[in-house]
């Protein structure tokens, strides 16, 4: 779940009143957001880094708020405070619009065939007319940045640049080169840098080092031109010094490219629905012609508002309320879904807004008039579902065994189900390849490098960790181990396992087989050749019986010191 | 047979007057007698538990005695005299003075009372000088002080300064002042422990006195077994869940694809679940063999192109994607296969369904968070289920294991819409904290699999071992799972009584 943190007196401000940390709280809760922390700058360092580096640091209280995954338009200031105004019926939702420039007069941007094998993508708006302060110039930079950590997934969707228009002159080129003829100097830097020389500068940059895998071992290094060769992006790695935007100004170029066209289009619609807030004029757009290899073009940004008609009934039958068609509409209009009851009442019709890409079923919208109903309003009722329970039988004889395992002096341990190759193999005296073990591909330690074979190593690790504890010690785990199983439909199989392992100072194979003896007891196997069980010896560590097709794992020998 | 050390000592307290002054001290008693103190202190023991026989009450007395290198200042000085008198009226070379024995704490005490002086211009190196004539070893005096017995007669402040010195140590000795008690007596009478079948026999049980039991001592703790207290709590969620009407569902895969595990729930292939940061794939089955391939043909498609009143989330679904294994980040993989289970029998029977299992997130540890744990989960499925009758369930749910004030936030799942994070009021914290996350499943999860359109499926899950750390006040979860358990906790651990 991302968070953003804002200045809680700036919020404030925008939200028109103020509110003590308790009543936030509870317009965040209800509204599905969770203040997480109140805190400041300062506060932060001197957490990070200790007291003493927090001096000077600034002490403006700072609210952290969990937005929902899938709520882009909420990532940044002017999105909660939209969002929340409206919600509070503050203000009237705003309509965003493209102004697509007479012909000729607009901002194009081609795209060339090298970029179809690394980032197909692009899509591009112009702010006009915006005026930054230095608090919107952080929140827009701040917005890009959640966007890239989250809907873009780390850049590898979608990255963003943004670009004073007045330093740059269209028609801009989308293409993909080499990496020696990419030269420019990057954001910030001082100097110029071959594309190759680039990533060597960023791979110790505790931020780009990141992304650096997403394009490195291609042949070509995405990069958008100007008209005059001035490269405005390298991406998904970083924009050029060229453009870079600063508080002064005034006409902004956005370009996203990425390798996801819907999800390309979401982020630009995202940025620019947020910021055109501060264009002369409020919630405009221009729009810019993007021209792909096979000639096709589109005017961008999409700001498409979708139309959906939901049946009231539906409504009311999913939430378990009872609102008139009216009521559901004004709750709807609420949560920034433009709503109004069409025909004679049968229908609502709602409008889904280019800001809430998040609508994609009718479940959506009916989720959101929940929102703002207040979930803790809905009357709680017991559903009248008449069914009859079953255990699981392996369950079932798992909880019966366990009691009589306890009732037999034996203590329940509970092990982990992933452990290392060294476990379940060498410390047994087996081969790793004779365990048919599943591997994990990815493990962060050798904790985790497979799921376990035996419950074994899981107990005798439990006595080596109570080697302080009185004598004897007696455990047992009943629960699954894992094992590749090429019948199956995922190649893998659980097996429940019973173990028992007795510790002391004297061997007691007695004691160790009389709970053999017992367990079999309890499941009705006599202790038979014929028709039960019987015990032979092997030379594998862990020893085996065998009853008809069953096997069953006896735990170890006992081990003395 | 010679007196026993009891016998010996109740003689001597015979002679003592009677009254509250009368009494022996067990110091003086033992010196008397020649014998240890502790020896003294059992026999005071074995008295005290024959009854009345003597009164005995502890005192504790404190005396100053020298440490060792206190003894050694007594013989030879205090280090700051002794460096004082070494030093000739010519000076010393400062380096030579710290090689003679306890310099270092010598030089620094006579510098302090500015009975040297150093001069580090000195030719040839910093030299010491002495700077009055004459001194007294205070300390010295002091010593014999405590030594002759008169320790009491020091200043505080200058026993503290001893004590700082490593020169005096404190010494606490306990001792007993015993008086006779109501039934003294100098004869000692054995108790009887135990009634035995010839005391009965021959009725001698009459005559005998016997030993009051000690009611202040713990017995003898059984010889048994215990249960795991997250496998106890596992037990009486089961338990609720079948007061309640719930059928288990099979759970035994911890490998899954990543079909089941996301795609079937609509959880798209570029959702950051399915990275590598957050998931276990597996090397080695590395992709699932067997799909569903006319349902998987549906998933795909709700999930490029839309459909059952859903845009979708129109990107390009690969199947490659979905054949990788890993270990299950949840059970709702379980519910979906139980789900498709059913949609798959035809005639469509209302269910509700539970289960308690591992799942597995391959996400940084700490205290609250290891890379596996146990979820639990349960689903309804019914014709016109809603939001309330999810709430009305979870209050009912909640209310069996002993929380009862509920409330509910909206949240974001990809599998459920609407979705609720389920707030409880812990008193003990004086906040709201989650509990349990929960919601309806989306019609693009449930369409697939088909189940008919008017079927509601209403789920909610939380973890096993979160409630359980509350319950028992733990606050590392490795103090209650895996190997590194301490089992006296376990020993010690008591029923699982969620409502109580």
């Amino acid at each position: 779940m991302p968070t953003v943190g804002v200045k809680r007196d700036l919020l404030f401000e925008a939200l028109g009143r103020s509110y003590t940390d308790e009543e936030f709280n509870d317009l965040c809760f209800e509204f599905g957001l969770e203040l997480d922390e109140v805190t400041s700058e300062k506060d932060i360092i001197s957490k990070e880094k200790g007291e003493g580096k927090a001096e000077g640091a600034s002490e403006t209280v700072l609210y952290k708020i969990d937005v929902p995954a899938n709520r882009y338009d909420l990532l940044c200031l002017e999105g909660l405070v939209r969002g929340l105004q409206v919600f509070k019926e503050r203000i009237n939702l705003p309509r965003y619009e493209k102004i697509i420039p007479a012909k000729g007069e607009g901002q194009k941007m081609i795209i060339t065939e090298e970029t179809v094998k690394i980032r197909p993508y692009a899509v591009a708006a112009v702010l006009r007319n915006i005026t930054f302060t230095k608090e919107r110039y952080d929140s827009f930079i701040d917005l890009q940045e959640k966007l890239h950590q989250n809907i873009c997934r780390r850049r590898a969707l979608v990255a963003i640049g943004t670009h004073d228009l007045d330093t740059i002159s269209g028609p801009f080129t989308f293409t993909a080169k080499a990496p020696s003829e990419i030269k420019f100097k990057p954001l910030n830097q001082s100097q110029e840098y071959t594309a190759s020389q680039i990533m060597d500068l960023y791979r110790t940059d505790s931020h780009l080092r990141h992304y650096l895998h997403l394009i490195e071992n291609k042949p070509r290094y995405p990069v958008i031109f100007d008209s005059n060769g001035v490269v405005l992006s390298m991406p998904p790695i970083i924009n050029g010094d060229h453009s870079k935007i600063s508080l002064k100004t005034r006409n902004v170029f956005i370009e996203c490219t990425g390798t996801d066209m819907t999800k390309a289009k979401i982020v630009l619609d995202i940025i620019v629905t947020m910021f055109s807030e501060y264009c002369e004029k409020q919630f405009t757009v221009e729009a810019v012609e993007v021209t792909y290899p096979n000639g096709k073009t589109h005017i961008c940004p999409e700001l498409a508002y979708r139309k959906e008609k939901v049946k009231p009934e539906l409504i009311n039958k999913k939430l378990g309320i009872s609102e008139t068609p009216s009521s559901l509409a004004k709750l709807l209009t609420r949560m920034c879904l433009s709503s109004h009851v069409t025909g004679n009442g049968n229908n609502i019709e709602v409008e889904i807004p280019p800001t809430r890409a998040d609508v994609i079923h009718a479940c959506d919208i009916v989720e959101d008039a929940a929102i703002a109903y207040g979930y803790n309003n809905i009357q709680m009722v017991i559903p009248k579902t008449y069914t009859i329970a079953n255990q699981l039988p392996l369950n079932k004889l798992t909880e019966l065994l366990r009691l009589d395992l306890a009732a037999a002096g034996f203590t329940e341990a509970l092990t982990f189900a992933l452990c290392s190759t060294e476990d379940i193999a060498d410390k047994l005296g087996m081969d790793i390849s004779a365990t048919n073990a599943v591997h994990i591909a990815n493990p962060k330690t050798a904790e985790f490098q497979v799921a376990r074979t035996t419950l074994l190593p899981g107990l005798l690790k439990t006595i080596a960790a109570n080697r302080k504890m009185p004598l004897p010690l007696k455990l047992f785990e009943i629960s699954d181990i894992v094992v590749k199983d090429p019948t199956k439909d995922v190649g893998a199989r659980n097996y429940r396992h019973l173990c028992a392992i007795y510790y002391n100072k004297s061997p007691g194979f007695e004691i160790i087989h009389g709970l053999l003896d017992r367990v079999m007891q309890l499941l009705e196997v006599p202790p038979n050749e014929e028709n039960g069980y019987t015990i032979k010896a092997t030379e594998a560590a862990i020893q085996k019986l065998s009853r008809d097709d069953m096997e069953i794992p006896c735990s170890s020998t006992d081990i003395g010191i | 047979m010679s007196p026993s050390v009891a016998e010996l000592l109740l003689q001597r307290l015979e002679r003592t007057p009677p009254g509250p002054e009368g009494g022996l001290c067990s110091l003086e008693a033992a010196a008397a007698l020649g014998l240890d103190h502790q020896t003294l202190v059992g026999a005071v023991k074995s008295l005290q538990a024959l009854g009345e026989v003597i009164e005995a009450e502890t005192r504790a007395t404190t005396r100053w005695e020298l440490s060792a290198e206190g003894e050694e200042v007594l013989r030879d000085g205090s280090p700051e005299v002794r460096l004082f008198r070494s030093v000739p009226s010519e000076g010393l070379p400062q380096s030579d003075a710290m090689k003679l024995p306890g310099a270092q704490v010598g030089f620094s005490k006579a510098m302090a009372n500015k009975w040297l002086r150093l001069d580090k211009g000195a030719p040839g190196g910093p030299r010491i000088f002495r700077a009055v004539d004459a001194v007294q070893d205070v300390v010295q005096s002091s010593l014999r002080q405590v030594q002759e017995g008169n320790g009491s007669s020091l200043s505080e402040r200058e026993r503290t300064d001893l004590k700082r010195r490593k020169l005096l140590l404190e010494v606490t000795l306990k001792s007993y002042w015993i008086r006779k008690g109501s039934a003294f007596s100098t004869a000692v009478v054995r108790q009887e422990t135990d009634l035995t079948p010839e005391m009965i026999a021959t009725g001698s049980w009459r005559k005998l006195p016997f030993k009051a039991y000690n009611f202040s001592a713990l017995g003898l703790p059984p010889t048994c077994g215990h249960l795991h207290p997250l496998l106890k709590v596992r037990s009486q969620l089961r338990q609720i869940f079948l007061e309640m009407g719930f059928t288990e569902m099979p759970t035994d895969n911890f490998v899954e694809s990543s079909f089941w595990n996301f795609d079937a729930l609509f959880q798209p292939q570029q959702h950051p679940a399915r990275d590598q940061h957050d998931t276990f794939f597996l090397q080695d089955p590395a992709e699932a063999p067997e799909l569903p391939a006319n349902y998987m043909a549906r998933v795909k498609k709700v999930h490029s192109q839309g459909g059952y009143g859903s845009q979708g989330y129109k990107y390009e679904w690969k199947v490659e994607e979905a054949r990788k294994n890993l270990l299950r980040t949840h059970t709702t993989s379980a519910s979906a296969r139980a789900l498709y289970h059913l949609a798959r029998q035809g005639k469509f029977t209302p269910v509700k369904y539970f289960s308690i299992d591992r799942v597995f997130r391959n996400e940084s540890l700490d205290a609250t968070h290891l890379a596996e744990f146990h979820q639990v989960e349960g689903v309804v499925a019914d014709r016109g289920l809603t939001l309330g009758h999810l709430m009305g369930t979870l209050q009912q749910f909640f209310t069996k294991l002993g929380i009862s004030k509920l409330r509910f936030k909206p949240a974001y799942n990809p599998y459920t819409e609407p979705s609720m994070e389920v707030f409880s009021y812990h008193e003990g914290l004086k906040k709201w904290v989650e509990v349990g996350n929960s919601g309806v499943f989306r019609p693009e999860l449930l369409l697939p699999m088909g189940l008919p359109e008017s079927v509601s499926v209403i789920a909610w899950g939380l973890s096993l071992e979160r409630p359980t750390m509350i319950k028992y006040g733990i606050n590392n979860i490795r103090e209650l799972v895996g190997h590194r358990v301490n089992l006296q906790m376990i020993y010690d651990n008591p029923l699982c009584r969620l409502d109580a």
